[in-house]
């Protein structure tokens, strides 16, 4: 099922139940529609070239890019539900570890 | 409806011997109860003819007699706005404006309405421009009256300081959360001085506590508000409003009630006048009540069956009060204190005509404006428009073209 | 024979040193490294903003520099708009949207109910910030944030420049730069482009003698980073204008969002500067600066201008650019002591 679907499907509230003047109480709610569908190019990291600088993790507009501490071999991961394609990883990336590939 | 004892009547006289009597114009008394209703923020932007109440707060607050926090803020539109940024956090707001402020925040009025801010706001209505006039005329509150505030129209100075300070237990109530607008006739009221009985500081102390809002920015619960809706949900969140609208006019008992424990005074949204066996209704708003009760009685020593209801609570829109104030009169004029331009009629008649329009008959209505840009009114010509509504009820005539007093036809 | 000596007059005392104001003390930013930063998102995945999009970073490093609670009051525009579409919201921190116009005085209501409530143990201290593009803060905003400014609230500004209303449609506002395209500056046979030179809003809140102001882009993090986090701690009004292009608006691909920020500031198209206290410091002095046609080169909505024809537009933003940069060299020269004197 496509998302557009899938939120068509969503019961909506009718006046009696929804939240006074829309008023949203569960914080991050956007993360429940998951904007990775959008994309066109995925990126991935080479993490035998990836010198741990975290450059990608602060410059990533979602954000998608989760700093994984403690881990030895990955600083970072992406997460590939609500990454864009916008390529802002791989550009900033000093050592270009990260390649963009199509689909 | 309940009736009054003998021994709640004697109790309220009782309350009122107790209560400083003090010479105050409608802003002055406006302010005093602003003073001691536990505000927390004042937008100030003065404007004729309110800026007594401004310049009253301000010289509260230079004297420490007031805790709330008072902002001169630059505009009227941000003075709506700052009350809704602090009613959002939770805060008991108050401003205050006439005319043009209005028309500029006009805006911002729906947002704090569709943001169910309960703030209350004082009017000292007053005529629009153009032509620039700083005069009292009803045209700047009725012509917000869709923005989803609540308005009450005080008819004397009195009147201004009791329904401010039950202006804010009726918008603060929880199933209610809507703002509210306590209008003052510009000039006629806001600046005359009356006698006007206050209660004590601890009296309206115990009767307004300090705010505690359910929902509001807190950094324990982050709570998003304003976010954008849609075409799916727009429509749920106007209904809401409305369904607070209708909760508010249930709850209007209540509010009376408990304010006469307090001060002694029995309020209702209306105020029906000799109309147990009138044949001849005169509706209106605002000080022009008391004009139209001087005209009831002069009619009555002319032997004519008149009567006459103020309308206090005009939004939410008081029906089966006005309905049953009105079910056994022969004609009623309107008295509306605004234009409706190009309208079938201005909006007091609109509002008692759609009443009207359920019962099984209705009587001969006719619809008089008067008094735009403080155009006086005098009982003479009040009596007349009820004489002569009483001639077309007669003559079995349901109505007539909207009608004008005082204005200069030839 | 007695010789009464008188006694010596007493010692005239030292002249009282002449009292000076004390010297400001240096600021030490917060922040040095990105390990340093919370790993706490506070502004979520999921919003609707374009892929690329420089506001998105923008509102990304403003959580991160966040030193305890805090409101944000953000103005009707991109960042709002995708941010907020009921029921989903981006945000983890309270947020609040009321009108295009009035974010600035909407929260001076709010930060002056928080600090009375907090007196009565109502409510919890919080920092609030105000957010809004271009559009609600240099144009239709203008009079609330400058009231604001002007009342002095503990309030931190941030206006988000993506030089135009880019929410609508691309129309142009009165930060959108000389010669640029857009829907409402459009580019034809009469006209190419916005005829006039853009607000320098960062003036106009500094004349407002507020404590801090600064200009930033998202290019440079720390800078920027440190610099809200320094809008927030300073006590009264904070504004800062960072420079946030829309690859949407702007034309051009969405991964060069770092790189054309970059160019704003590497061909002094983009000053960064702050102003504390009324002393101008710039913080990117640029020694090698390129010239202004390879930031504009690298948008399509400055294709036009690298046309022959148009060769006199390219001049004139150059030289717009050149006298801007001077004005604040010479601002900081008159003001700050340890300006270099080149």
């Amino acid at each position: 099922m496509s998302q557009r679907q899938q939120q068509q499907k969503k019961k909506l509230l009718s006046w009696k139940k929804a939240t006074i003047s829309g008023a949203i109480t569960t914080p991050k709610s956007s993360m429940d529609y998951k904007t990775g569908l959008w994309r066109s190019q995925t990126p991935t990291i080479d993490y035998s070239r990836c010198t741990k600088c975290l450059i990608c993790w602060i410059y990533c507009p979602e954000p998608t890019i989760t700093r994984l501490v403690g881990n030895p071999e990955k600083a970072v991961e992406i997460n590939q539900d609500y990454c864009k394609g916008c390529g802002i990883c791989a550009d900033v990336c000093p050592v270009k570890c990260i390649s963009m590939r199509a689909g | 409806m309940t009736l009054v004892t003998e021994a709640e009547r004697k109790e309220e006289a009782r309350k009122r011997m107790e209560q400083k009597v003090l010479g105050l114009r409608g802003d002055d008394a406006v302010a005093y109860a602003a003073r001691q209703a536990n505000v927390d923020v004042i937008s100030a932007y003065p404007i004729t003819p309110q800026t007594i109440i401004v310049e009253e707060l301000s010289r509260f607050a230079a004297n420490g007699w007031i805790k709330a926090k008072y902002i001169n803020v630059e505009s009227e539109h941000s003075a709506m706005s700052g009350c809704i940024g602090a009613a959002l956090v939770g805060a008991r707001t108050f401003t205050a404006t006439a005319s043009q402020g209005l028309a500029y925040m006009h805006e911002a009025l729906y947002a704090a309405s569709g943001m169910r801010c309960p703030t209350v706001m004082a009017v000292a209505c007053r005529a629009l421009s153009a032509p620039l006039n700083i005069h009292g005329d009803h045209s700047d509150v009725l012509g917000s009256r869709d923005s989803g505030w609540m308005q009450v129209f005080c008819e004397n100075a009195q009147e201004s300081y009791d329904l401010t300070l039950a202006a804010f237990k009726l918008a603060e109530d929880e199933k209610v959360l809507t703002p509210i607008m306590v209008n003052l006739d510009g000039f006629i009221t806001s600046h005359c001085l009356e006698r006007v009985n206050v209660l004590p500081d601890e009296v309206v102390n115990q009767y307004l506590p300090p705010r505690n809002a359910k929902l509001k920015l807190d950094p324990d619960k982050p709570v998003t508000f304003g976010a954008m809706a849609l075409p799916d949900y727009y429509f749920e969140f106007k209904r809401q409003q409305e369904g607070a609208m209708t909760e508010a006019y249930r709850l209007t008992p209540k509010i009376w009630r408990e304010y006469a424990i307090i001060s002694g005074r029995r309020y209702a949204n209306v105020r029906p006048y000799k109309l147990n066996d009138a044949e001849v209704a005169i509706v209106s708003m605002g000080s022009t009540s008391g004009t139209a009760r001087y005209a009831v009685d002069e009619l009555r020593n002319r032997k004519v069956r008149a009567g006459s209801l103020n309308i206090r609570l005009f939004r939410p829109w008081p029906g089966p009060d006005v309905a049953r104030a009105l079910k056994k009169v022969k004609a009623v004029a309107v008295l509306d204190k605004a234009m409706s331009f190009g309208a079938p009629a201005t909006t007091l008649f609109e509002d008692i005509a759609t009443t009207l329009y359920a019962l099984p008959k209705q009587p001969t209505l006719v619809n008089y404006v008067y008094g735009l840009g403080g155009r006086d009114v005098t009982i003479a010509q009040i009596s007349k428009a009820a004489e002569d509504v009483l001639k077309l009820a007669r003559q079995r005539k349901k109505t007539v073209p909207t009608r004008y007093l005082g204005v200069r036809d030839q | 024979m007695t010789t009464e000596q008188t006694p010596p007059p007493p010692p005239t005392p030292p002249p009282a040193p002449t009292p000076t104001a004390p010297a400001p003390k240096p600021y030490t930013p917060f922040l040095t490294k990105l390990a340093d930063l919370p790993l706490e998102e506070k502004f979520g995945p999921g919003h609707r903003l374009c892929s690329g999009c420089g506001p998105a970073i923008t509102m990304r490093m403003m959580t991160k520099a966040f030193r305890g609670p805090t409101i944000i009051f953000n103005a009707t525009s991109c960042v709002e708009v995708s941010s907020s579409p009921f029921p989903y919201t981006a945000w983890g921190v309270p947020w609040a949207h009321v009108l295009f116009q009035n974010t600035a005085a909407c929260a001076s209501g709010a930060v002056e109910a928080i600090n009375k409530m907090c007196e009565e143990g109502r409510a919890k201290k919080s920092d609030v910030v105000v957010v809004g593009g271009d559009g609600g803060i240099v144009d239709i905003g203008i009079a609330a944030l400058s009231g604001a400014l002007e009342r002095g609230h503990d309030l931190c500004i941030i206006c988000y420049d993506n030089n135009a209303y880019q929410n609508t449609g691309i129309q142009r506002s009165g930060a959108t730069p000389l010669g640029a395209w857009t829907t409402t500056s459009e580019v034809g046979e009469k006209q190419q482009g916005k005829t006039e030179w853009q607000k320098d809003i960062l003036g106009i809140a500094i004349a407002h003698n507020i404590p801090y102001a600064a200009s930033a882009t998202i290019a440079d993090w720390r800078d920027f980073i440190n610099k809200v986090r320094r809008a927030i701690e300073v006590e009264g009004p904070a504004f800062l204008h960072v420079l946030a292009p829309c690859q949407l608006g702007w034309r051009y691909d969405p991964s060069q969002t770092i790189q054309i920020a970059r160019l704003a500031v590497d061909t002094k198209f983009f000053p960064v500067y702050e102003c504390v206290d009324g002393v101008y410091t710039i913080n990117r002095r640029v020694p090698s600066p390129k010239p202004v046609v390879e930031y504009l080169k690298t948008q399509g909505r400055f294709r036009h201008v690298l046309e022959e024809k148009n060769k006199w537009l390219l001049e004139k933003i150059q030289q717009g650019v050149d006298k801007n940069w001077q004005r604040i060299v010479n601002l900081e020269r008159a003001t700050n002591p340890a300006a270099p004197k080149t």
